[in-house]
């Protein structure tokens, strides 16, 4: 069985800084991707960044993801792709995990960034140096990957929006919609209705129209368009009407779509009499938010917390991105829905802390984790970065040993 | 009971009742304008974009259902499907309704097809191979 110090899930922003970061300290690491090429969504990403120099502002995505993967390939890191993880073995070292949440209590001082050196948290090392088995599948073979410390960057799943026939062909994500144009160059479809006007709808939106095709409208069920002003303002000029306060009721068609309807909703988001109207469209896309893909942690058996504000049911984690199991960490949206600069800062925390925990306490180590920690802190005290700074609180109320709410009604999935 | 009623009727809005109406263009269903393109459909590749350039690396033939079709070098099979107009891809396997793909990313299974006898591939994974045979899958799909 190949074995590992950092086993890293995950080849998008967040996994891919992980790898970077914790090759550089000095780890051994292990990158696993399901697809064929690295960087995750940044790939299928045309629209530049913002934020500051550090943060790759003015890049496109899909240059991150070069960038990202160029310097990933430079380094002594093993890389996956198109490798599945199917399963994760091993014993829980919860029991580890307490007594090192007992020394930061005694020894707190109230930063809590910094691990304590002269107590490590690897002490008392278990019989067996690997604390977990990665079952991975690639195209042609099973094989099995035994680590020290996983990082869990799995990103998120889009959401689906119940209205009557959402499952016929020509409903796309909006994700998958953005895949098909920008990366393969096909048209999802002639005309497209857009549902939900977050970045995503928005941003969407108007690379469907750079690629030619007509966007019917963006319907928007709240009275406020969600995302940044500058993408919907875009779009305005464009003469695409963005009707808020509008939803999807039906998608009309036999075998694939032919058409939508669309209504006023009131105020309690409920569709309203003699509003309807139908709208000739053969594409609907939905860009009505993603859920953390949290399968892997799950099986791991870490403490899960359900954050509405972080898209479902995340890992409790601290601010070192490590959840109640010390060895396993997560990073990016998996860890709550935010953008790709978050994530690439949570995978250098993850990735530094992670190499920590591996090889000792370092200072070049400590003082990437206290920079990214911070330029965290900054990023979400901006406008937008408001419900993720909440759900971030909420989750740092819940003491990992808490950290299970089965909130409404909700049971931890099995398998993946 | 009142206001489901009316919400029924507002489905089938006849033009002269008084609904709502945008203030702008946004495109109305109307079944008369249907036929308004004729000739050969237009290409599903993108021609021309501001800022990507999709380079052909070579053409890749493929069959659907018994039909020649041609892809591209390097993209999915659901990608080819796609641009050559293939929306269908599968039944589901209780109701049999018809299903494509939906977040084209490997994660939703709504693509699993039938390939080379394969049943339950996932085509938005499954890079397309020189004369690979794809058919639409109907339920579970039986191993050969």
């Amino acid at each position: 069985m190949k074995q590992t110090d950092l086993a890293i899930v995950g080849g998008g922003p967040a996994g891919l800084c992980a790898a970077i970061t914790a090759s550089r300290l000095g780890a051994e690491v292990v990158l696993i991707d399901d697809s064929d090429r690295l960087g995750g969504q940044l790939v299928k990403q045309t629209h530049k960044f913002f934020g500051s120099k550090r943060h790759y502002c003015g890049t496109r995505g899909m240059d991150i993801a070069t960038t990202l993967e160029q310097e990933l390939r430079a380094l002594p890191a093993e890389i996956l792709s198109g490798t599945s993880v199917v399963g994760l073995y091993g014993g829980s070292v919860s029991a580890e995990r307490r007594a090192l949440q007992e020394t930061r209590v005694q020894g707190s001082t109230g930063s809590g960034v910094q691990v304590p050196e002269s107590q490590n948290p690897r002490t008392p090392e278990p019989p067996n140096p690997f604390r977990g088995v990665l079952g991975l599948a690639s195209r042609d073979r099973f094989t099995k990957l035994g680590f020290k410390c996983l990082i869990a960057a799995t990103g998120a799943a889009e959401n689906n929006v119940l209205f009557q026939n959402n499952d016929l062909p020509g409903v796309y994500g909006a994700g998958a919609v953005q895949t098909l144009m920008n990366v393969y160059g096909v048209k999802p479809g002639t005309r497209v209705l857009m549902v939900g006007s977050g970045n995503i709808g928005l941003i969407v939106s108007y690379q469907l129209i750079q690629a030619g095709i007509e966007v019917a409208a963006v319907v928007e069920a709240l009275p406020k368009i969600g995302g940044y002003h500058v993408h919907a303002a875009k779009l305005a000029r464009l003469g695409v009407p963005i009707l808020t306060s509008h939803t999807v009721l039906s998608a009309m068609g036999k075998e694939q779509v032919e058409g939508a309807v669309i209504c006023r909703v009131g105020k309690d988001l409920k569709p309203v009499a003699r509003t309807a109207r139908k709208l000739k469209v053969d594409t609907i896309c939905l860009a009505v938010g993603l859920t953390p893909l949290s399968e892997l942690l799950w099986q791991s058996g870490c403490s899960m917390v359900y954050v509405p504000e972080l898209g479902g049911h995340v890992a409790w984690h601290d601010e070192n991105m490590q959840t109640s199991l010390c060895h396993v960490y997560l990073a990016g949206d998996v860890s709550g829905i935010e953008e790709a600069s978050t994530a690439m800062l949570e995978g250098r925390v993850a990735g530094a802390h992670a190499a920590m925990q591996v090889l000792g306490p370092n200072p070049d180590a400590k003082r990437v984790l206290t920079e990214s920690q911070a330029e965290l802190c900054a990023i979400r005290k901006g406008p937008f970065g408001d419900k993720a700074a909440c759900g971030k609180a909420r989750l740092a109320e819940c003491a990992p040993a808490t950290g299970t709410v089965p909130a409404r009604g909700l049971s931890p999935k099995p398998t993946l | 009971m009142r206001a489901r009623t009316s919400r029924r009727k507002s489905q089938v809005t006849s033009p002269k009742s008084k609904v709502w109406t945008p203030s702008f263009e946004i495109g109305l269903w109307d079944p008369g304008r249907k036929s308004r393109r004729s000739g050969p459909a237009p290409s599903r590749r993108i021609e021309q974009h501001p800022i990507l350039t999709f380079e052909n690396r070579g053409s890749v033939g493929f069959f659907f259902e018994g039909r020649a079709m041609a892809g591209r070098q390097g993209e999915t099979i659901a990608a080819a499907l796609a641009a050559n107009g293939v929306r269908l891809f599968r039944h589901a396997e209780k109701t049999g309704r018809p299903r494509g793909f939906f977040c084209a990313v490997g994660k939703c299974a709504s693509c699993l097809m039938v390939v080379d006898g394969q049943p339950n591939t996932m085509v938005c994974m499954e890079p397309l191979r020189e004369g690979v045979k794809v058919e639409r899958q109907s339920g579970r799909g039986k191993l050969a």
